[in-house]
């Protein structure tokens, strides 16, 4: 006991960022594993082992396992993947939001993302068939992920213009302009959802709820190269964001490019929420408390954050994903009704626990 | 073409069982669409049902599927159905495209008002699942028609039809609705006419279109508060239809299905919105 206490103290987790990034790597794979053979249609074993002999080119599928090839194959596995690469965006722009904002509540609805999102996606569940007539035909099932896109996109380049005042992009007028964009966006969709039916009004609810039950293969690509490689920038975006954590002041005199790392953080969050909400309708609650879940146990260092968000809001939707197709079975729950639910407790607790420790 | 295509497909997927008829497995999605399949004799083959599928009393006791613009892919495939019976209505459209994907076997049926609607829906569902439906196609189209005399006889009666009144201003219907299309054939006029589908009724539009009858949906009704909660409401107090208390309700999937329950669901609200003229009383059906 004497002797332990003047051994050299053991190196904390924290500082092994390798070692905890590893364990989140794990953590995702384990997650999409029972994605993937885990769900409301059973697969046998033997039906597995012969899709995956299929699949190999080992041995052809007989015709009894055709339905367990399409649930594995047509189903699961691109619905897998894309929760991972949204859930994967989701955690790392909340990341980097918090971390640019130096604001724990700070998500990425805050730059506007999701408000014009739904705005757009609205528009298009409400005019779709009318207004963008010859459009909408020629697009057909893309009309709408490409209609949220956009309007996740222009609204957080208006509110970042709005809050811009002579070429510095000020936090706090940031913040103003962001709640100011959410609020016109929200008007603007309220002032749809009067003009729309009974049955678009159903379907604008079910999609500000998220689902992936739309998933398809010809979506991944898409989702990789919008979600995925803007997730790996904020990533990159670790060491200016440690340094902005000091102040701008600080981060100023440690040779960071502010202003520049503002802009490129708010562009890259925005693309990978608007692309992912685009395809899913809004998840809430990932990109705010995978963040602080990651902050709690390994400190506020980006290193870890950023990317350790980013793997635990893969592995988070994945697992939400599973137990909203499950857990009602044939019917599905909303996936943001999961994560919300899994989320809004988990982050009333983490308020409670941070104000005793204040007091 | 493509979506026959598509079903030719599919079909070959559980072709085993796709041939025996008695062990076929059916879901069906969509009030009308369920209604239809068990007045055909169907009804032991559906394994599972959607949440606007209340009718006939079996549906009740089957696995729920979900609200059907909310379906699910994987639950879907989970029943191993060989035919997924679905009303254009179903949705969302990502997850039917997911489900072609998928290859599973599925017949979309076009809803619609009115007896045209009725019986294509009920020859369309009978060709989906095997069976000839022109015997009750040809009933329920002779019920549909036995009315049509003695209600072209009566002075049409001004009407709204309050979806909601619980809550706000009343949502009433407008042109382009089931709700629409049953009041014109129930001897009504439906009064409002500036909007389709259902909006919020202020109360000088309402004093404006003075409808003498007020036609809910029985549990709106009960959600309102009964014929006084629904008079309570400004928008509706100032109408003749208040001063008569002339509100009248039905059972929502009876009156709005247009599946075969459309005659009898006819003579129902008409002689609810007309108790003195001579209606013929149709004959009972099984399906009804």
């Amino acid at each position: 006991m004497h002797i332990a206490r003047i051994a050299p103290p053991q190196r904390r987790l924290a500082d092994r960022p390798t070692l905890i990034l590893l364990g989140g790597a794990v953590l995702l794979m384990a997650a999409m594993a029972a994605g993937v053979l885990f769900g409301p249609a059973r697969i046998s074993p033997g039906g597995l082992g012969a899709v995956l002999a299929d699949f190999l080119g080992l041995a052809p599928l007989p015709d009894a396992f055709r339905r367990d090839a399409a649930v594995l194959g047509v189903i699961r596995a691109p619905r897998v993947l894309m929760a991972a690469l949204i859930g994967a965006g989701l955690g790392a722009a909340g990341a980097a939001m918090q971390g640019l904002f130096r604001n724990p509540l700070a998500d990425p609805g805050l730059i506007g993302v999701s408000a014009g999102a739904a705005l757009a996606a609205v528009a298009a569940i409400v005019f779709g068939a009318t207004v963008f007539g010859a459009a909408a035909g020629a697009l057909g099932l893309w009309m709408l992920p490409l209609a949220a896109f956009i309007g996740g996109l222009a609204a957080t380049l208006l509110m970042t213009r709005l809050g811009t005042v002579g070429g510095v992009t000020g936090v706090a007028t940031l913040l103003l302009a962001g709640v100011a964009v959410n609020a016109l966006a929200g008007a603007l969709t309220g002032l749809l959802i009067f003009t729309a039916d009974d049955r678009q009004v159903r379907d604008i609810t079910f999609w500000t709820l998220g689902s992936l039950a739309g998933s398809r293969w010809e979506q991944v690509p898409v989702v990789a190269a919008l979600v995925g490689l803007p997730t790996l920038g904020l990533i990159a975006l670790a060491r200016p964001l440690d340094a902005l954590l000091l102040g701008e002041a600080e981060a100023f005199h440690l040779g960071q490019k502010v202003e520049v790392v503002k802009r490129i953080a708010v562009t890259l969050a925005a693309i990978a929420v608007a692309a992912g909400v685009a395809f899913t309708g809004l998840i809430g609650f990932v990109g705010l408390v995978v963040p602080h879940l990651l902050r709690l146990g390994f400190g506020s260092g980006h290193r870890i954050v950023l990317p350790g968000s980013a793997l635990l809001g893969a592995a988070l939707l994945v697992l939400a994903d599973l137990a909203a197709r499950s857990l009602a079975a044939p019917a599905e729950l909303p996936v943001g009704v999961v994560t919300a639910l899994l989320g809004a407790p988990f982050f009333l607790w983490l308020l409670r626990r941070r104000a005793g420790g204040v007091a | 073409m493509r979506r026959r295509a598509l079903l030719g497909l599919a079909a070959g997927l559980p072709a085993a069982r796709f041939a025996h008829a008695a062990e076929r497995r059916l879901v069906t999605v969509g009030g009308a669409v369920t209604e239809t399949v068990f007045a055909l004799g169907a009804g032991d083959q559906v394994v599972a049902v959607d949440s606007t599928s209340t009718f006939p009393a079996p549906t009740r006791r089957l696995p729920q599927v979900g609200y059907l613009r909310a379906l699910a892919p994987e639950g879907l495939i989970s029943l191993n159905p060989d035919l997924l019976l679905l009303s254009d209505e179903a949705g969302p459209p990502q997850a039917l495209a997911v489900l072609r994907a998928a290859g599973a076997p599925m017949a979309v049926i076009p809803d619609g008002a009115g007896l045209d609607a009725v019986t294509r829906k009920i020859i369309r569902i009978g060709q989906a699942i095997g069976r000839d439906g022109t015997a009750l196609a040809g009933t329920v189209a002779a019920d549909w028609q036995a009315l049509d005399a003695p209600l072209a006889a009566l002075r049409p009666l001004r009407a709204i039809f309050v979806l909601s009144a619980a809550r706000g201003a009343p949502l009433v219907s407008g042109r382009s609705t089931h709700a629409d299309a049953m009041l014109q054939a129930c001897g009504a006029e439906n009064c409002v006419r500036d909007f389709q589908g259902y909006r919020p009724l202020s109360a000088e539009s309402a004093a404006q279109l003075a409808p003498e009858a007020i036609i809910m949906m029985d549990h709106a009704l009960a959600e309102a508060g009964g014929i006084d909660g629904v008079l309570r409401a400004t928008a509706l107090a100032v109408t003749p239809a208040a001063s008569a208390r002339r509100v009248v309700a039905v059972e929502g999937s009876y009156l709005l299905g247009f599946g075969p329950r459309a005659a009898h669901a006819r003579r129902a609200l008409a002689a609810l919105l007309h108790p003195t003229a001579n209606l013929p009383a149709l004959p009972g059906r099984d399906w009804v």
